[in-house]
């Protein structure tokens, strides 16, 4: 908000005979932006609280209420001073860093994956879409195709109305559609009537067309409308039949129950399942399941202690390359040194991602050009062997965060107090005891806090290690996703199913809430030793 | 090091033998550094400007110069690429800016119930990084997705507020730091004058902060422009995708690798950044020390 305010004390020296205080001019352009950007998040907060009223949403709706009441309080009152300065970005380290840390801890304690996706009434309904049958006596109706860029509906008439619904979208009336003498819809506003003939010709639309669902209304139970050849359409009704007081559902057919059992499924009395359930609290059992069951917890053992390997490793090697280079270069006497210096901190200058996966290209058995440049054209399997993998990963993140180390130790050793220096070589000490006395102790000091980040860093680094092995090779003999390269945080990823495949997120959050543990020590850790808490 | 040595060796056999065991071989070992520092990226550029396209086979640097792989970017998405990431690193960045100086200058200037507690907790809180918890981000889009789809799955403006997320916790006590250096005199001053808070904020602090604003700028955008994880699982679309979730499926798979294009659009994504990097290399380093003593 840039206020224009400022200008009146100014425009006031002019008057010599008024103060000031005097000279203030009502509310300035200030309180207009203010009003204006308060308008626009009003508008767009109520839009959302609507929305989430529409879809039934109650906690994102609770929530937009408070944040929206909050905000206006904050912004209108006299009082909230430093909030107006803090509040947009607690808003959103509320929403996204905040809530995100506590519902990985809720998760963790469920069963939330592939199967268990969502609440009870989420799985009923999908139960009783899935149980859909076309039974004999129901009504066809004249149906015509519809689209509307990429999105495909039907349009129906019954009782001289026509209606348009889309799989999203349940059936519903629109106004000024035309019909032919068979009462099969011919224009529908707002939509294009796919032609018959292109129905005929296209292959890949009829596939989606005979698999296309319309829900008749908001209610699973009243079924859907579907089509078989994109002329007549008849309604699907389930047959199942779900009692929302008993919390049953009951077969109609074959005249079996199911009933909810604590796993969030509905079981019949003989043991069978329905595929689709709810998520449920199941206590510790993530936990128990990855360190005791035998497909998972040798795996992420070892998974665990390369994650470590990995992080220590990579912090000593760079670190001590860093301070070796930086004590060697840190002379005056050298020529060029701007030129070196630039050099050396070329693979930290380069974007990460793209180191990786051009070391990834480099490496390569067949083609890359290390083998062929450095090993004679030797097929040395580099992402391929477990122990080779390893050393290429250690080897590409040395080259990556060595510069890093350079430019701080450099820096420090520039900062070391010379007198103190002096001071030892006056003393008689020699080159290696001023280093190992005087020079690494006070180096320490500053960058053993850097150290212990770049610890914290590399334990998570999950992007060196997915661009250039994917945390492959693959462990021989288990059946699950993780691989002699893997760190936590990729074996979580392989885990968790975001990108496909089983999702198992209560699995993948418990095994996020140790990383948060292991981090969450180590930082304490490092509180201890710097005391950084006392100096607020 | 006050001992004066010359630049170059003396004449003298003893004087270059001391030269040598002194200085001279630094001169060596740095040209061995420095082809390992510079060799993959020396390659990249090569393999950039070779037509056939591939890493393979070009063993030796510079055998053709083609711009056949630049031109063909023209055919791909990758400028869409560049243009979402410039837009979400940029929105992230002076998002981050922005939330972080209001946050450091109420921190710094006013005295309020709970600041204290406040700093404590955002130390804390920023220590356990957004992209573990990516399950429970994937989680939260999609339940915000029913509500406003504009904040979504395969939204830029979600993954753009899921990096402001973090923008409270890794900036504030960088931006804290360097607030707390600007005399508070001048404030007082300007506030006899009948400058209101917000003036003093916009018009007097922000112009003496500039630095760490640029500093904090660039690291977020930096961060941003080099984030996989969260933009993988938030942009599914391609049109939708970042440089670094696009140029990582170009090269992924093994049979369809297109490295020629790889190398190209590394040379191009990279060279703002490298330049960016390498004239401001000071600051961002002090800035980086500074924000990672977490504690």
């Amino acid at each position: 908000m840039p206020v224009d305010q400022v200008q009146a004390p100014q425009r006031a020296r002019g008057t010599a005979t008024e103060s000031h205080a005097r000279s203030w001019r009502g509310p300035g352009w200030g309180f207009v932006a203010k009003l204006l950007v308060m308008m626009l998040i009003n508008a767009f907060g109520v839009t959302a609280i609507l929305s989430a009223y529409q879809v039934g949403a109650w906690v994102v709706l609770g929530a937009l209420v408070v944040l929206l009441v909050a905000a206006d309080w904050v912004y209108f009152s006299r009082r909230a001073l430093a909030m107006k300065y803090l509040f947009p970005g607690l808003v959103f380290l509320g929403a996204f860093q905040v809530f995100t840390l506590v519902y990985t801890g809720y998760v963790a304690f469920t069963n939330y994956g592939t199967g268990h996706l969502g609440s009870m009434q989420q799985a009923v309904d999908a139960a009783l879409i899935q149980g859909e049958r076309r039974t004999d006596d129901s009504p066809t109706f004249p149906l015509a195709v519809v689209r509307d860029g990429d999105v495909l509906g039907f349009a129906v008439s019954a009782d001289g109305e026509v209606r348009v619904g889309t799989p999203e979208e349940p059936l519903g009336p629109v106004d000024g559609a035309e019909v032919d003498d068979e009462g099969v819809p011919t224009a529908v506003p707002g939509w294009e009537v796919v032609p018959r003939a292109e129905l005929f010709t296209d292959a890949e639309l009829q596939e989606r067309v005979v698999e296309l669902r319309v829900p008749v209304s908001d209610a699973a139970e009243d079924g859907s409308l579907r089509t078989r050849e994109g002329a007549t359409g008849a309604v699907y009704t389930s047959n199942l039949e779900w009692d929302p007081d008993a919390l049953t559902i009951t077969d109609t057919e074959a005249g079996v129950v199911y009933s909810p059992d604590d796993r969030g499924n509905f079981v019949s009395p003989d043991g069978e399942r329905l595929p689709t359930g709810w998520y449920v609290q199941v206590g510790f059992e993530n936990f128990v399941r990855a360190f005791t069951d035998g497909a998972f917890a040798g795996p992420l053992l070892q998974v665990t202690l390369w994650t470590f390997g990995f992080a220590i490793l990579t912090v000593l090697s760079s670190f001590g390359l860093g301070l070796l280079f930086a004590i060697i270069y840190n002379d005056p006497r050298l020529r060029g040194r701007k030129l070196i210096r630039t050099v050396f901190i070329l693979p930290y200058a380069f974007p990460a991602f793209m180191s990786a996966l051009l070391w990834r290209g480099m490496l390569n058995s067949e083609f890359g050009v290390v083998n062929e440049w450095f090993f004679l054209g030797a097929n040395v399997d580099w992402l391929g062997d477990p122990w080779l993998a390893k050393l290429a990963i250690l080897w590409v993140n040395l080259w990556l965060s060595y510069p890093y180390w350079f430019l701080v130790c450099t820096g420090a050793l520039q900062a070391l107090p010379p007198d103190t220096m002096e001071a030892a070589r006056v003393d008689g000490a020699g080159r290696w005891r001023t280093f190992r006395s005087i020079t690494l102790p006070l180096l320490l000091i500053s960058t053993a806090p850097l150290a212990i980040a770049s610890f914290a860093f590399n334990f998570n680094n999950f992007t060196i290690i997915y661009m250039l092995t994917e945390g492959g090779p693959a462990f021989r003999g288990t059946s699950v996703p993780m691989g002699s390269t893997d760190i936590l945080i990729s074996a979580i990823y392989q885990l968790s199913g975001v990108q496909g495949g089983r999702a198992d997120y209560g699995l993948a959050s418990a095994l996020s809430i140790v990383v948060f543990v292991v981090i969450g020590v180590i930082s304490a850790v490092a509180f201890r030793r710097t005391r950084k808490l006392e100096e607020i | 090091m006050a001992v004066p040595y010359p630049e170059v060796a003396p004449p003298t056999p003893a004087g270059r033998r001391r030269w040598w065991a002194e200085i001279g071989w630094k001169y060596p070992l740095a040209a061995v550094i420095m082809f390992y520092a510079a060799f993959p990226l020396v390659y990249a550029l090569s393999a950039s400007l070779n037509r056939r396209g591939s890493l393979s086979g070009s063993t030796s640097l510079f055998q053709e110069i083609s711009l056949v792989n630049y031109e063909a970017l023209g055919g791909t998405r990758f400028w869409t690429w560049v243009g979402n990431t410039l837009l979400i690193g940029g929105a992230a960045a002076f998002g981050a800016v922005l939330m972080g100086a209001a946050a450091a200058y109420a921190f710094s200037r006013f005295r309020f119930q709970g600041r204290r507690a406040s700093l404590t907790s955002l130390l804390i809180i920023q220590m356990f990084p957004q992209t573990v918890a990516f399950v429970a981000v994937f989680l939260l889009l999609i339940a915000l997705g029913n509500v406003v789809p504009a904040l979504g799955l395969n939204s830029k403006l979600a993954l753009i507020c899921v990096y402001l997320g973090g923008a409270l916790g890794a900036n504030t006590f960088l931006m804290y730091g360097f607030f707390n250096t600007v005399p508070k005199e001048i404030d007082e001053a300007a506030r006899i004058d009948g400058a209101s808070h917000a003036q003093i904020f916009w018009r007097l602090i922000m112009p003496l902060v500039l630095p760490i604003l640029a500093v904090v700028g660039l690291l977020a955008f930096i961060s941003a422009f080099g984030d996989f994880i969260l933009a993988r699982i938030v942009l599914t679309s391609e049109d939708n995708w970042t440089l670094a979730v696009g140029m990582y499926q170009w090269v992924s798979n093994q049979l369809t690798s297109r490295w020629g294009l790889f190398a190209a659009g590394a040379m191009v994504g990279a060279l703002p950044i490298l330049a960016l990097f390498l004239s401001l290399q000071r600051y961002i380093v002090g800035g980086l020390s500074a924000g990672s003593v977490k504690g």
